[in-house]
């Protein structure tokens, strides 16, 4: 190998698109990350907040977009910005509270102010910068930033599509379904679980479309549930759900298709194990419609969809990631609520997600765990290939793409056609 | 018990460090079925997220009651769980107790725990304020409530197969 061709120059040999085969460099590689960085995550909508998380004028979170720590801000006028958390002057970060509200942002160093659209204000003392001096020159480093279904994305890049075509009509159209779990509220982000796993970001790429690994790695979560609700997460068994590629890398994995639509479920009994919360709710004074659909809600839809590159909806939770070296990626779950809801089913959400999610749930560390052995087994057997083959063979064409078993590895094939797309010099 | 804390405050100390220090020794070694009869059946463990102390409102990183401890303790136990077969090994201290009140059978304390784990070759280091409301029964103390707020509750953890 010589320097002037490093080896991800063969995208190729890095993801086999016939055989579906992913060469080992994929998770090892730093400056195939560096590379990616660049020309993904420069380059593409990457998500970065929901707008509950930042409701009112002048409220604000930090985020980021691949290496770079953004801000996401909302104006007086509510219209949402989203710039790179640098002083144009000597670099300084001008923010460093993870959420709040403001009316301007201004550097602590040399007192730089700027507005919350990231124009610049004022300078102290700007004399010394002469006459020619020009402030609209000195904005913040901003992003083209876009939102659907109240799921906010930015890029770097001013060319590139529109994010609903982007994301595409599927995906939309799945959006919407996944944010029914309102149960006719607005979806409100409740909180976090944030945790950092030594992995390739794209093992954590892989993961939320992969059903084959749920009766293994969350059998101790399984163990923890009664009788009807392990039933309803058996989909491996009854086989009716599907993997489907959504076109742009994006994928969803159904795995209850008789929870596809929140709404189609109005009819269906209450499950046993929430009847104590439609009496709950009931004692509220709800009608019964209304409680129905709030426990329908609070159960989630019954599907989790993959977007390329670093946010997925996963049941009942955000899972976003963001990637930090070739073999560091910070993950975050976010839980969901309804934003005026009953107080009692959002107490509700909250107590499921800590049981599945985060570093203390009965799910999240074991997929840590098999993400790290991902990574350290990698160090071993370089020339051997990743497969994600499985389901090939029974593939059929879907709406977008194929569309395949419920454990098959059809959402990770549509991300690395993505990411080989993305990858490519010529493109 | 309950006499000799209203008498002598310096006795409580020794007696709630002890019980403080029995308790973190048992976390260590794992004893997860002495750790589970330290506590009442109505007592709460919970690991917050953040400065918020409305728990029962707010996304926690754990918020374990009865049902809840004894189902995670079967997990770690029943070897199921990839990430606590084995579990990382962790060496803690817990120290800095302060007794805020102890009041008829009822006392609240808080302590400072410093805990080592070492999995794969690589230690992480945690530290965590403990905030503890313990009551003196005919049989010790037992634990009504356990919070223990780490310090960078709202920062970027790793996955946890032990408790603190």
């Amino acid at each position: 190998m010589s320097l002037d061709t490093p080896k991800f120059s063969d995208l190729d040999a890095l993801y086999d698109v016939e055989n579906a085969k992913v060469a080992t460099e994929m998770y090892e590689d730093p400056t195939l990350f560096q590379e990616e960085m660049e020309r993904i995550f420069k380059k593409t909508w990457v998500w970065v907040a929901h707008e509950s998380e930042f409701p009112d004028k002048g409220s604000f979170k930090l985020s980021q977009v691949g290496l770079d720590p953004v801000i996401v801000v909302r104006d007086r006028k509510g219209k949402i910005h989203c710039m790179v958390n640098r002083c144009r002057h000597r670099a300084a970060t001008v923010c460093e509270v993870k959420k709040g509200k403001t009316s301007s942002f201004q550097c602590p160093y040399h007192g730089w102010g700027y507005g919350l659209d990231g124009s610049l204000r004022a300078v102290p003392y700007p004399e010394q910068y002469g006459d020619d001096f020009d402030k609209s020159q000195h904005g913040m480093l901003k992003l083209r930033t876009e939102s659907h279904e109240g799921m906010v994305f930015a890029t770097f890049n001013e060319d590139a599509e529109p994010l609903v075509d982007f994301l595409g009509p599927e995906v939309c159209r799945y959006m919407t379904l996944f944010m029914k779990q309102g149960g006719g509220f607005p979806v409100k982000v409740l909180g976090e679980h944030q945790f950092s796993v030594p992995m390739n970001w794209k093992v954590q790429l892989e993961n939320t479309t992969d059903a084959y690994h749920f009766p293994i790695v969350h059998k101790s979560f399984m163990q923890t549930l009664d009788e009807k609700t392990e039933d309803l997460f058996a989909f491996m068994e009854k086989n009716e759900g599907w993997v489907e590629d959504l076109g742009n890398g994006h994928s969803i994995m159904m795995m209850m298709p008789e929870r596809e639509d929140l709404d189609a479920c109005l009819d269906d009994p209450i499950e046993p194990r929430f009847e104590w919360l439609a009496e709950e709710i009931r004692k509220e004074g709800y009608s019964e419609e209304q409680v129905k659909k709030i426990v329908l809600a609070v159960g989630g839809p019954g599907f989790n969809m993959n977007l390329f590159p670093n946010v997925s909806f996963s049941l009942s939770f955000f899972r976003v990631l963001t990637p930090v070296a070739v073999d560091k990626t910070e993950i975050r779950h976010m839980a969901l609520g309804m934003d005026g809801g009953p107080a009692i089913a959002n107490r509700t959400r909250l107590r499921l997600h800590e049981h599945f999610q985060g570093p203390m749930g009965f799910g999240s560390p074991d997929d840590a765990e098999v993400w790290e052995r991902v990574q350290r087994g990698t160090r071993g057997g370089e020339e051997l290939p990743i497969l994600v083959n499985r389901g090939i063979v029974d593939e059929e064409p879907g709406v977008m793409g194929p569309r395949g078993h419920v454990s098959s590895e059809t959402g990770m094939r549509a991300a690395y056609q993505m990411w080989k797309r993305m990858m490519d010099k010529e493109a | 018990m309950t006499e000799m804390t209203k008498l002598d405050p310096k006795a409580l100390l020794a007696d709630v460090t002890e019980f403080l220090w029995l308790e973190a020794d048992m976390l260590d070694r794992k004893a997860y079925g002495d750790w589970l009869d330290l506590w009442l059946t109505e007592g709460l463990y919970i690991l917050p997220i953040g400065d918020g102390e409305d728990y029962e409102n707010q996304l926690n990183l754990c918020y374990d009651d009865d049902k809840m401890r004894r189902n995670r303790i079967d997990r770690f136990n029943r070897g199921f769980s990839i990430s606590s077969a084995p579990a990382a090994d962790t060496v803690r201290t817990v120290s800095r107790i302060v007794i805020d009140s102890a009041e008829g059978d009822l006392i609240k304390l808080r302590a400072a725990e410093h805990l080592i784990e070492d999995k794969f070759g690589r230690q992480r280091i945690w530290a965590a304020d403990l905030q503890y409301t313990l009551r003196v029964t005919g049989d010790g103390f037992k634990i009504e409530r356990k919070i223990a707020k780490l310090l960078n509750s709202d920062g970027m953890l790793n996955s946890f197969s032990y408790l603190f």
